[in-house]
């Protein structure tokens, strides 16, 4: 058989990669303008990402649950959101959580009576400074899913709280408020590190002040708004105020803490005594 | 005695000179090297996501190691038919089974040997911290757990007539009892008569995988399980593996040689 001539095989091959790169030079185009608005992560796996996030959020807790953690035929004991992984020590949401966490009851046979030997059966959050053992999955799931608030809320908690990592919690919540710009929760807990660990007051006001606004944008309207998180705003705004000597908007700011708490009595007895402050001056 | 021992010796030999082991440890290895590699919040410290990962990594590689080892260990014999010289020797098909299960089992035990001290290295590099005792209790269970395994997927070599079925439906059977096995006593209790009796009787013929599964010990940093307890479960591993062990070789005395 004649063999063809080397031109002919070169005109081949620059044929076929003319073909290839006319193919394929649209869709590259479209993929890089897609990157720009959007992270490889999200080009590749969509919305599944959410899942894995919730997945890696979840690994967060059953790490911070140091392994004690209802499996998927216990779900009604599962954590519902993650309010206990910022609540303190006697606090209704840590008394509400006690309750849903145990799961496990007495057991049921000996096989199960057995294996309780080779699992963790206690209830405990991590402490002293083993608190850092979430962060990896918190970090790996904001990376999931940019747009899960609560995965900021929760590693910036225990960075400031625990670890004496302020600044660390200060840049995550500014990557998470680049991608969610109108949280309120984002820069509620940003007004906690200005105000508790970086002492900038004024700082902290302007940011609590910008939360409020966003709260009222966001949650405003709704017939069951957050009010939690309102009231927690407005009364490190009102402590913040009442430090820089602005009694008046402080009294205003408890006003609103009191209209929206359920439990608003201490509140109102703040707002006597800083009445009586505004009177004496 | 001397036989099974010949006999184990070969096939531990045939793991040492077959890529398998080598490739999942590199596996493990490097994922978890990459993993440690990873900065969270210029945090040093932070250890347990790499402990959990590499316990996951071992746990799997162990299950695939075992599974992969035992699955053509008959069935390569009856194929190449070197089971008649050897069945010539003379050696009876009793020694046949326990000299193929022993020689996996130790195989294993190796492989274990292997993957956990390097598991211990890499935790202790980053934590300082050296719970051997812990990590021996770890390591001992999940060897025994895979005893069962051997058992299982062996008497499966007889049951099945290929080893990519048997492999198949032994992986099947050991994940589903890992993941769900100690759950079906609450399936059972939501379920109606006659299913629960049949969940419920499940249940207890099983064996409980789950129970040699103590990573959450480990990872968490948790005391020591009870030493009574320890050795219970080592002795239900090995009736489990007796149990199995013979009804291969009750399958096996009838089964004809030729494939």
């Amino acid at each position: 058989m004649k063999q063809p001539a080397p031109w002919s095989l070169l005109l081949l091959v620059g044929t076929a990669c003319l073909s290839v790169a006319t193919y394929l030079q649209p869709r590259a185009v479209a993929l890089l303008a897609a990157e720009h608005n959007d992270s490889v992560l999200n080009i590749l796996l969509g919305d599944s990402r959410r899942i894995f996030a919730n997945q890696l959020f979840v690994e967060a807790d059953v790490s911070f649950h140091s392994g004690y953690y209802p499996s998927v035929w216990d779900q009604a004991a599962a954590p519902k959101n993650s309010q206990h992984m910022t609540a303190t020590e006697g606090s209704p949401e840590e008394e509400e959580h006690e309750r849903q966490m145990s799961f496990l009851g007495p057991p049921t046979d000996w096989i199960d009576r057995f294996g309780r030997h080779f699992m963790i059966t206690q209830h405990t959050h991590l402490s002293g400074g083993n608190e850092r053992e979430i962060l990896p999955w918190l970090k790996l799931s904001a990376a999931m899913d940019p747009h899960r608030i609560d995965t900021y809320t929760v590693a910036s908690y225990w960075l400031r709280r625990a670890l004496g990592k302020p600044k660390e919690a200060e840049q995550f919540l500014r990557d998470g408020l680049r991608d969610n710009p109108d949280s309120y929760e984002l820069l509620l807990e940003l007004g906690h590190v200005y105000a508790e660990n970086f002492h900038e007051d004024q700082r902290a006001q302007d940011v609590l002040e910008l939360a409020l606004r966003r709260w009222q944008e966001k949650e405003g309207g709704k017939k069951e708004p957050d009010n939690h998180s309102k009231e927690e705003i407005v009364i490190n705004l009102a402590h913040l105020e009442e430090q820089t000597g602005d009694i008046k908007d402080a009294v205003i700011h408890l006003q609103m803490a009191a209209a929206v708490s359920p439990h608003p009595q201490a509140l109102y007895a703040q707002i006597t005594e800083l009445k009586a402050k505004l009177a004496q001056k | 005695m001397n036989t099974v021992f010949a006999l184990a010796g070969v096939v531990i030999k045939e793991m040492y000179r077959r890529k398998d082991f080598y490739v999942l440890f590199v596996l493990t290895a490097v994922i978890t090297l990459l993993m440690a590699s990873m900065n969270f919040f210029n945090d040093s410290h932070i250890v347990r996501y790499i402990k959990g990962t590499c316990l996951l990594l071992i746990w799997i590689c162990g299950l695939v190691v075992a599974v992969g080892i035992a699955a053509r260990q008959i069935h390569a014999e009856r194929e190449s038919r070197t089971i008649f010289p050897l069945l010539a020797k003379p050696v009876s098909r009793g020694q046949v089974v326990a000299g193929k299960f022993f020689g996996c089992w130790l195989a294993c035990g190796l492989a274990l040997l292997v993957f956990y001290t390097f598991f211990a290295v890499i935790a202790g590099s980053r934590d300082s911290h050296w719970p051997l005792l812990l990590y021996f209790q770890a390591a001992w269970l999940q060897w025994w757990m895979l005893g069962i395994v051997l058992a299982l997927v062996l008497l499966g070599s007889v049951v099945f007539t290929a080893p990519s079925s048997n492999a198949t439906t032994c992986l099947v059977i050991i994940g589903g009892i890992l993941l769900l096995g100690g759950h079906l006593n609450k399936l059972a209790l939501r379920e109606a008569e006659p299913l629960r009796t049949m969940v419920y009787a499940f249940y207890f013929s099983m064996p409980h995988l789950e129970w040699f599964d103590i990573r959450d010990f480990v990872i968490y940093d948790h005391a020591l399980v009870g030493w009574s307890y320890w050795a219970l479960a080592t002795l239900y591993a090995g009736l489990y593996s007796a149990v199995l062990l013979v009804a291969t070789w009750m399958v096996f005395r009838r089964k004809p040689l030729n494939l």
